[in-house]
Parts: structure tokens; sequence; C-alpha cells
């Protein structure tokens, strides 16, 4: 099992570099991801993005594509992009601490 | 008497509608399938159309050469599905009722879905290759080209067949190269995922083959618009990407009659169980193919797994016990690679693509992730198989279950 090292604390990640165990996660840890990710600070509407990820993946089992992470946090396509540059469901769904969605195979 | 009623006479819908007419008693059941034209499309000879390999006639036959006589077939659109009432409203506002309905209508794709796609220059200077027209307005734009910038863009998962846009850059190098023009032509894949495949040994292996036919790629490119004034394609983050020929996979949807239905998901696929391939919202309603929201690949190959998976639940169904059978999200596609090979892989929901050898029995072992002339025969097969075995219901040596046999882990 791969890990990563994030504030000092080896955490497990899968073979896409995300947490392995939820309970590894925190808002501070996120943090610290999203700086490895390029994404200096979180804003409200960050944390807006990534809670309706959490929440759409505690309900589906699965993180949401682009397509519905627009509907289920009401952020537009274009926006979600300059939050989370290059791949925005893949980027949020790493720093809310998620697999990445499988909804595209 | 009992109304099992087919949503869809394609890959899917015709595989069960022989299935079942075999083991339902005549006296008993009536079984309807319904679509809304009466030719039957071989969606996968597509890929060869655009380089003069295959011909309308290769993938296209009528459908009711396919249907049992038994099937009470009904030509005309679906409008939607009244699933309270149990019944389905055709488009002259006719309804047909139910006792057990399957979904099998689909998907499409959607140009419409991307900003400045589809306009005067779809089919001139942009072109998809996922209808017949669209395969065969390339051909004819492609026999007359003399090169410049070819880029193949992937709008957004899922599509069906996701390696189809693979096979078509890599035919497109063994072309080009066949009509002496290859250093004229830049070939470059722009797709949203970050690499060539969704899964990452496959990704290595396919992303190592693009290289080597000098196929450049532009990854996590998520298309916004498309600029026609200037023939290049926007990112949402700006990227440009410049083209002389635009080949678009757009957006992949189900049909809207699921939409209209109130029974699909943000993309009209109906949202099933994995596993049972029962959709979640009405226990009487089956779904298989393409029109359904598993994150298996949308692929005839994986359809035909699920019909031996729903096959059993639908009889545990009528006879009232609980579904036994676990669809564990088979695929096996073959990837044609151009020059006369082709790669096979094989994998399901848990497991990966992995290289190996892959045993039939009678006509294997093919190679798993490395290409073959082999692999290659057996894509070319694949055609005859699907009209005369695969969509007529008939057992195909190959189980539905993924095996390990063979496959060698990572
Ligand atoms: C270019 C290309 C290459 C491919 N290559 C491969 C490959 O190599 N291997 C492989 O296994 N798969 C391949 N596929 C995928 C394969 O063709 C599909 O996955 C398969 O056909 C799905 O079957 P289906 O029955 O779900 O849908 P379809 O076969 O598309 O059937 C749906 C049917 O429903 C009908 N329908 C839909 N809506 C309505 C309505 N409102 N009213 C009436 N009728 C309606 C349609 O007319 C159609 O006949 C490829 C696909 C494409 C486009």
């Amino acid at each position: 099992m791969d890990t990563l090292e994030i504030l000092g604390k080896h955490l497990a990640v899968d073979k896409d570099g995300n947490l392995v165990n939820r309970s590894d996660w925190n808002e501070e840890i996120a943090r610290a991801i999203a700086a490895q990710e390029g994404i200096a600070e979180l804003t409200d509407r960050h944390w807006a993005v990534i809670r309706a990820m959490q929440k759409a993946f505690d309900r589906d089992g699965d993180a949401p594509s682009i397509r519905r992470l627009t509907n289920e946090s009401g952020v537009d396509v274009k926006t979600l992009y300059q939050l989370f540059p290059k791949g925005p469901a893949k980027k949020a769904a790493k720093i809310a601490g998620l697999p990445k969605p499988k909804g595209c195979i | 008497m009992r109304r099992l009623v087919i949503l869809g006479g394609g890959t899917a819908g015709t595989m069960m509608l022989n299935k079942f007419s075999r083991v339902l008693n005549e006296d008993q059941w009536q079984i309807t399938v319904i679509d809304d034209s009466e030719t039957h499309l071989y969606q996968p000879g597509f890929l060869f159309i655009p380089f003069g390999i295959y011909g309308q006639k290769d993938v296209v036959k009528p459908r009711r050469e396919f249907f049992p006589a038994r099937a009470n077939v009904v030509i005309s659109g679906i409008d939607r599905i009244d699933a309270d009432h149990k019944r389905v409203i055709l488009e002259d506002k006719s309804a047909v009722d139910y006792d057990y309905l399957i979904v099998a209508t689909g998907a499409k794709i959607r140009p419409d879905q991307t900003e400045g796609l589809l306009d005067d220059e779809w089919g001139k200077s942009k072109f998809d290759f996922y209808t017949l027209e669209g395969a065969q307005r390339l051909h004819q734009f492609f026999e007359s080209w003399q090169g410049g910038r070819l880029v193949l863009n992937m709008t957004e998962m899922p599509i069906k067949c996701p390696v189809a846009p693979l096979e078509f850059l890599f035919l497109a190098d063994s072309y080009f190269t066949a009509r002496g023009i290859r250093d004229k032509v830049e070939l470059r894949l722009a797709t949203p995922l970050s690499g060539a495949f969704t899964k990452p040994k496959a990704t290595e292996i396919l992303g190592g083959l693009l290289q080597q036919k000098n196929v450049k790629v532009t990854p996590d490119f998520g298309i916004a618009r498309v600029d026609n004034e200037r023939k290049t394609i926007v990112s949402y983050d700006d990227v440009e990407i410049p083209y002389d020929v635009l080949v678009s996979i757009p957006t992949n949807m189900g049909d809207e009659c699921i939409a209209r239905s109130g029974l699909g998901d943000e993309l009209n696929y109906v949202p099933t169980d994995k596993e049972t391939l029962v959709s979640e919202a009405h226990d009487d309603i089956f779904v298989i193919g393409d029109a359904g929201n598993l994150p298996s690949s949308k692929a005839g190959s994986v359809a035909h797994f699920q019909s031996e998976i729903l096959f059993k639940n639908f009889l545990d169904r009528i006879d009232g016990r609980p579904a036994h059978a676990r669809f564990d999200g088979h695929a096996n596609c073959f990837i044609e690679s151009g020059f006369g090979k082709a790669l096979l892989i094989d994998f399901n929901y848990g497991v990966e693509p992995l290289p190996g050898k892959f045993p039939l029995p009678g006509i294997g072992p093919f190679s798993l992730l490395h290409e073959t002339r082999m692999n290659h025969y057996g894509k070319l097969a694949f055609r005859w198989i699907y009209w005369n075995a695969l969509i007529r219901g008939v057992e195909l040596p190959i189980d539905s279950k993924m095996s390990m046999a063979g496959k060698v882990a990572a």
C-alpha cells in the first residue's frame, strides 16, 4: 500500500493517490492535499463543492462526475474548472478524501 | 396472458427477445419488442467505415431478420414509460401494457450538448463516427484530404466503447501511412481523462502505443466550446487546440424517452442495481446495455454478459424467487491497433485490464494487452459472431463472469 506524507503523517493512499481511509480526512488535511495539487487556498466556494461531493458519495457510493457535480453543488462547469484546474471531479474528490470517480469507464 | 415488453430492438433488446422466446411458454406469454426503425445497425463496424475497410452493407441489416416469429413487433417511437400504470406510451399516444419491462434503449451521441459543435461545419470540417452517416461523411472527406491537423476530442465520459477513439487514431495512422501522407498529418487526442484510458495498466500500455505511432495527447481537456471562426476547440480552463479536421466523440446520453418518463439521471441513464440489473425505482423493470447507469463499459460484449444475468434473474422473478445472479462488470474488448494487428482487454468492476493470455476453448489463446495478428482476426470475427450468434441469443464459449486464468497480476 502506498502512503502519502501529509503534515508529518504517513497516510494510506490508493493507486490514484487518493486517501484510503476517510477517517484520516479533516479540513487541515484537505488544505494540505489542495496545496500539493497546486491550490493555494480553499475558499468558501471550494468548500461548498467539497461538501457536495462528500454528500453525493455518502448517498451514491461513488464520487460524482463533473456534470452531476454541477447539479449537486450549484456551481457551473466553468467555475469548477477555475476552482479545481485540470479535471475538477478528480481533483475535488482527492481533496475531499474520496476515491476517484468510477463513473467514467 | 402475461406480457413482457422490450424497449429497443438493438444489440441487447434483440438478444433478450431471442433468449426469452425460447423459454417462455407461447400460450402464457406475449413478448413485444418496440423500436423506431426497421434496420439494425452493427455499431462496432462504424469504426472501420472512415477508412474504407467496411461499407454500409457490412453494418446494416433488416431488424426483423433477427426477431423470432412469435415476437409481437411494434415499429414506433417510444414517447415514455408510465411505470405507475405499467404501460408504455407510443409516439401516437397509444398505450402498450406490460407486466414486466426490459429497457434496452441504448445511448446516442448529443453534439447539441457542446457549444458551437453542431453548426454548418458539422459534417464538413467537424465529424463524428458514432453514427453511420457521420462515419460515411468522414470517409468521403478523408478520400480527398491532403493532410493537416486532425484532432480527436472526447467530450465527456462515459461513452460507448471507450477504446473506440484510440482505435480510430491507430487506424488513422495506418491509413494515412498507406496513402503516403502520414508525414503531412498531425494526429492529436484531446481527452478529459488524465491519460489514454481509465485504468492504470491499460493507460500505460495504450499510452505507449499512441506515442510509438506519433499521436500527441492533450490530457485533462474538458471542452467548453468550439470556436468555429478560428477552427479551435477551447477548454473550460482556456487551453486552445487548433484543428483542420475535428473528429468529435460528442456527449453520449440515454434516449429522451427515459427523461420524459422521469426515470433517468442527468445523462438520461436509468439508475439500475449494478449486480441484479433491476431498476432501482421499479422492481418490474429490468435494464440492460447502454441504457443503464452501471459503472461497466458501454459495449456489446458487456451487454452480452449482462444478458445471461438478466435472463436468470427474470426467471427467478416470475417464479417468485429472489434474484440470484450477480453481474460482475465483465468486459472483453478487442482494440484494433492498425497495420493488421489488435490488442485484447478483459476486466470487470474490481479487476483492471491485465496483461497475459486469454484462454478460449477451441480458438484461443489470445494475448492480453499485447498487439498480435490473432487479436485482429478476433476483432474481425466479432462481426460474424455478432450477426450470427450474439444478437440471436446463442450461447458463446465465454463465461459471463470474468476469470483470472492466464492473467498476470500487476
Ligand atoms: C463506433 C462504435 C464502436 C463500437 N465498438 C464496439 C466493439 O468493438 N465491441 C463492443 O462490444 N461494442 C462496441 N460498441 C458498443 C456497442 O455497439 C453498444 O454498446 C451496443 O450496441 C449497445 O446495445 P444496446 O442494445 O444497449 O443499444 P443499441 O444497440 O444502440 O439499441 C438501442 C435501440 O433502441 C432503440 N430506441 C432508442 N430510443 C427509442 C425510442 N424513443 N423509441 C423507439 N426506439 C428507440 C434504437 O432505435 C435502437 O435500436 C461500439 C459502439 C460504437 C458507436
